[in-house]
């Protein structure tokens, strides 16, 4: 009941990889794991958001139903129908690419990343219009809770951007292939979890019932 | 990576290479490993003078050195050190990011890259940290609202540096999360690991599931100072106690990311000098994910006077009782390997059996604080600071102190001075208690905690405490000292001195780069001590 | 309890927490040295004699039984110790009735002891022997605490809302409170004291305004400076005392009562309660009133609303 080590002179087939793994098939599931571990954090860094929403909105509904009122709905609605289009083109740009597509690739996300401008400027706007009307973080706790959000998440849209520029820069140098994408793959994954963020943002709060 | 060129298996050490870029840049995580454990050591250091100087103050019930505002300072940084920059990171991060990979029998973890940014991170968070020193934080390691959005000190500075810090500890969590499960060596089955690495991936899951809701709490704080966002502000209708609950739904499980790694080196130290198999093996493993689970319902019970209705407090209290079970079990467990065993007392047994018998104390005296009447009358009073240092210090620091005795030869490829080892042991036993115990007594008698002056009734008992606390600092002082002399010239060390059956042990002292000529190939568990045809128990 | 007193409990609530603590200690106490005790015998007895016998220890690796049963010993008896923790607090938490009240609100660093017939003091509370005591707590700044050591209890006290936490001196004395929650450079200095007079005493010191206590200014008893407030303030126009109907829901025997609310739920009229609904009424609107009443969150200060809920516990 011992642990044996193998005698080098009978050794295994394994051979002596530099790194970690240099097997391809194990890095693939470490990369995905990894990032599904990462996606549990951000959950629950929104999480505690959300549960401070809960909290305030249980509190306070009647200041929740008049504040969301001051919400620009057309833009807040418009900025959905942003994201969704672009994780649509994340979407055929991982097909692109497992079909070794790599300048589709390219197009698509790219694409994506004008996209996530446009959400940005259309939230942009939608702030300095508030800043105008005098709604500031520390005006209540429904627009601390509008401004932290959204800025967060905004956040999140940059570093996508980000992400997704850096995915393009890579295809360009001719790194992805058919048989190899892992970081494309990451990159949309982590995308379509920003993307969804806001799916939740929208009605909780543009439109309270 | 330099070391590709190199013919796997030459035997040359990993700390070889020379020169600040082979360490700056190195994705090696056993530099990585040794690089956390300088930079936390050297924190707990300086948490340590912080706590000295609080000892010194308290030796007279008025202000005699400092003034109460240096005073509170102090307290803030000792405990905001010690916790976030030394207490946290110092075994998952040091000892944990150079064992992991050897335990199981892998070449790295699973992101080297990552690894190393989840280091530098951690620099830039500890240099935010100081930076905010110019107006020095005088809030206490707990920040609590309002009364850290109203001081004049640097609250925003200090509480990005933590997030930044806060990064580094969830990058470190998922690297190893990955690591465990996807490069384990051939036959290194789940019920093969050590349990080190039961305890690393428990604290894993702790770092990765709770670090972020502390991360937007200090933002949040951060955002109440900067722009007036009103969570947390009454005036505005916000909840100084919602911070409470974020902050101790980390604050609270940390306290295992604190523990579990500790109790991960016990159970690997104790059966190699017993010559025994681990008892109950399953048991130890699977309390580890229990602790974790539980952990992340209970931090109510430090609020159980923040005016949270009864009901709650009741619940919080009950769940608070059944962390001890996994605990307590942990424990017999532990004991139970020493029965007909071939026990020998090297210094990292020493310490192991010093963690039991002072870790059974903190644990002991937890009761008092989860049962409600008696805490609310212990709660906030020296009690409290007796018990947790009795857990985190008689504990987590005794563990550490264990591993680090324990692997030393493994890491320098030197031998440590035993002598004198022992006998900075017994400095720390004596000190310890001395300084620690004292504290139940003034907390039962009433004492509040973060006072800086104090009513005449509690001089004696704390000036036993400050007594105790500079023998204990001598002690501290002797096993750093000792350290350094066996780094300069300890005699070399073998390659497995302790002869124990876990995979680092059975390279050379140190490790090459690679950690294995070849990868491994398990067919045991690592705890086959004694012999198995022996006499039954 | 001649033992338990050996502690130095000012209450008989007290020393009922001394015995929960009594008995903690004792089952700690024998789990120590059961623990210790095996430890430090296995220690001595299975040192290592002979180098060469290292490879003769039994291979045991675990034990069912006795693995299940150092499950299930810690789980009974830490269910027991929850048990006993969790009686004693209840009977701490609930309200009683008759009690004398102060109020008691924190600033950096000092307490303002407020009494319902309007005298005030700074840093000392004075009460009668025998009978409980209710103190309603509340903090203009930051988050203090109100720590009773002779009496085993302690509650915070927290900008924004009100707290409550009573007491039974038995014995006349004085009485050490501290500040428990850290609240900055003065916090180790800010302590009370709360002398517990003998009943005639006290009633003397009440008559007389012996003592710091008064002031030079004639006080107003809370509830009557309630009153006040309240007609100042409009209350009346919507809540009747007594009496028909109106709009708003009927002050006679309110407070200490449980109101159903709207979507069902119960609350306790009590302090909380009552501040809440003057400064955010539509927060917990009562069922079969519309929540049509205006926040009074800026017209009315801390001390009026103390007052007018003073007031309506006098409308029993």
């Amino acid at each position: 009941m011992a642990v044996r080590l193998r005698e080098s002179g009978r050794a295994g087939r394994v051979s002596a990889p530099p790194s970690g793994h240099a097997d391809p098939r194990v890095a693939f599931e470490a990369a995905k794991l990894g990032l599904w571990t990462f996606l549990a954090t951000e959950v629950l860094l929104f999480g505690a958001l959300f549960t401070a929403y809960t909290v305030f909105r249980l509190k306070y509904p009647a200041l929740f139903q008049s504040e969301h009122l001051k919400l620009n709905r057309v833009l807040g609605t418009l900025n959905t129908l942003v994201l969704i289009t672009s994780s649509l083109s994340v979407v055929l740009g991982v097909d692109a690419i497992r079909r070794g597509k790599a300048r589709l690739l390219e197009r698509y996300y790219g694409v994506t990343v004008l996209l996530g401008a446009v959400f940005l400027c259309v939230k942009y706007i939608e702030w300095t219009e508030e800043f105008r009307h005098g709604l500031y973080p520390g005006t209540n706790i429904f627009f601390s809770l509008y401004f932290m959000m959204t800025g967060l998440h905004g956040i999140h849209v940059i570093l996508g951007m980000g992400v997704l520029a850096y995915v393009v820069v890579l295809s360009r140098r001719g790194r992805f292939s058919e048989g190899y994408h892992t970081p494309v793959e990451i990159a949309g994954l982590y995308w379509h979890f920003v993307d969804l963020v806001w799916i939740y943002l929208l009605p909780l709060l543009y439109l309270i019932g | 990576m330099e070391h590709v060129e190199e013919e796997p298996g030459s035997g040359r050490g990993y700390l070889a290479e020379r020169g600040w870029r082979s360490w700056a840049y190195t994705m090696d995580h056993k530099r990585i490993g040794v690089m956390y454990l300088y930079t936390t050591i050297a924190f707990f250091f300086i948490g340590g003078i912080f706590a000295l100087l609080l000892r010194l103050e308290l030796l007279s019930p008025q202000a005699k050195y400092f003034s109460d505002h240096t005073y509170n300072v102090f307290f803030t940084l000792h405990g905001a050190m010690m916790i976030f920059l030394f207490i946290i990171p110092a075994i998952p991060s040091g000892l944990g990011n150079f064992f992991i990979p050897m335990h199981i029998g892998a070449r790295d973890v699973a992101f080297p890259r990552i690894n190393l940014a989840s280091y530098w991170v951690f620099v830039a968070g500890f240099l935010v940290v100081i930076g905010s020193l110019v107006s020095p934080m005088d809030t206490g390691w707990t920040f609590y609202t309002p009364y850290s959005a109203k001081t004049g000190a640097a609250v925003a500075t200090l509480s990005f540096g933590i997030f930044l810090i806060g990064m580094s500890s969830i990058l470190t969590g998922l690297n190893f999360i990955v690591t465990i499960h996807k490069l384990r060596a051939p036959g290194m089955t789940w019920h093969r690991l050590p349990l080190f690495i039961w305890g690393m991936y428990a604290t894993s899951i702790i770092q990765v599931v709770a670090t972020p809701v502390v991360g937007v709490t200090f933002l949040l704080l951060a955002m109440e100072r900067l722009f007036g966002v009103a969570f947390f502000d009454p005036a505005k209708g916000g909840d100084p106690v919602l911070f409470q609950h974020f902050f101790w739904f980390y604050s609270h499980p940390v306290v295992y990311v604190m523990i579990l790694p500790a109790m991960g080196i016990i159970s690997e130290v104790i059966p190699v000098f017993s010559r025994k198999p681990i008892f109950g093996y399953s048991a130890i493993a699977y309390s580890s994910l229990a602790i974790a689970f539980l952990g992340f319902l209970v931090w109510g019970h430090h609020m159980f006077t923040s005016g949270m209705s009864p009901l709650a407090n009741e619940i919080f209290s009950f769940m608070t009782f059944f962390v001890a079970v996994p605990t307590a079990v942990k424990v017999f467990n532990w004991i139970a390997t020493l029965y007909k065993g071939s026990i020998t007392f090297e210094s990292p047994m020493l310490y192991a059996l010093t963690f039991i018998f002072l870790f059974a104390v903190g644990g002991l005296t937890g009761p008092f604080l989860g049962a409600l009447s008696t805490d609310v009358q212990l709660h906030d009073t020296y009690f409290v600071v007796a018990h947790f240092h009795y857990t985190m210090m008689g504990g987590t620091v005794m563990g550490f102190f264990a591993g680090l005795h324990y692997w030393f030869p493994k890491m320098t490829g030197k031998m440590l001075n035993e002598k004198i080892a022992r006998i900075a042991w017994a400095l720390i036993f004596i000190g310890f208690n001395v300084t620690f115990f004292t504290m139940f007594i003034t907390g039962f008698e009433g004492m509040p905690r973060r006072y800086a002056e104090y009513l005449p009734k509690f001089h004696v008992e704390n000036v036993i405490s400050s007594v105790g606390s500079a023998i204990l600092a001598v002690g501290i002082a002797v096993m750093f000292w000792n350290f350094l002399q066996g780094l300069r010239k300890g005699p070399p060390a073998p390659g497995n001195p302790w002869r124990a059956l876990t995979l680092e042990w059975q390279t050379p002292s140190p490790p090459i780069t690679e950690n294995f000529p070849e990868i491994p190939v398990v067919t045991g568990w690592p705890y086959g001590y004694g012999n198995p045809e022996g006499p039954a128990a | 309890m001649g033992k338990v007193s050996a502690f130095g409990a000012a209450s008989a609530q007290a020393a009922r927490v001394d015995a929960v603590f009594l008995m903690i200690l004792v089952i700690g106490v024998f789990f120590f040295f059961l623990t210790q005790g095996i430890l430090i015998y296995f220690a001595v007895k299975y040192r290592r004699r002979l180098p060469e016998r290292d490879n003769e220890t039994p291979a045991i690796t675990g034990s069912p039984l006795l693995e299940f049963l150092w499950i299930l010993i810690p789980s009974l008896v830490v269910v027991v110790i929850f048990y006993y923790g969790w009686r004693v607090y209840t009977d701490q938490r609930i309200s009683v009735a008759g009690a004398t009240e102060v109020y008691v609100n924190a600033r950096q660093w000092l307490y303002e002891i407020k009494y319902p017939d309007g005298r005030t003091a700074i840093n000392e509370i004075r009460v009668p022997a025998g009978k409980p005591v209710k103190f309603i707590l509340s903090a203009s700044d930051v988050i203090h605490g109100f720590y009773l050591p002779d009496f085993r209890v302690k509650m915070d006290m927290i900008p924004g809302r009100v707290t409550t936490l009573w007491v039974q001196p038995d014995r006349p004395g004085r009485y050490q409170i501290y500040c428990t929650v850290y609240c900055g450079t003065g916090h180790s200095n800010m302590l009370a004291q709360l002398i517990v007079m003998p009943p005639d005493a006290y009633a003397a010191w009440v008559s007389h305004g012996e003592g710091e206590a008064g002031g030079e200014k004639e006080h107003e008893p809370l509830a009557v400076l309630g009153e006040r407030v309240a007609k100042n303030a409009g209350c009346l126009n919507c809540h009747a005392i007594g009496g028909a109907a109106k709009i708003g829901h009927d002050w006679k025997g309110l407070f200490g009562s449980n109101v159903l609310l709207e979507g069902g739920k119960t609350v306790t009229a009590d302090e909380e309660y009552l501040r809440e609904s003057i400064v955010d009424p539509g927060a917990k609107v009562v069922k079969g009133f519309p929540n049509v009443m205006p926040t009074y969150k800026t017209t009315l200060s801390k001390e009026d609303i103390d007052a007018v809920v003073a007031y309506l516990k006098t409308l029993q």
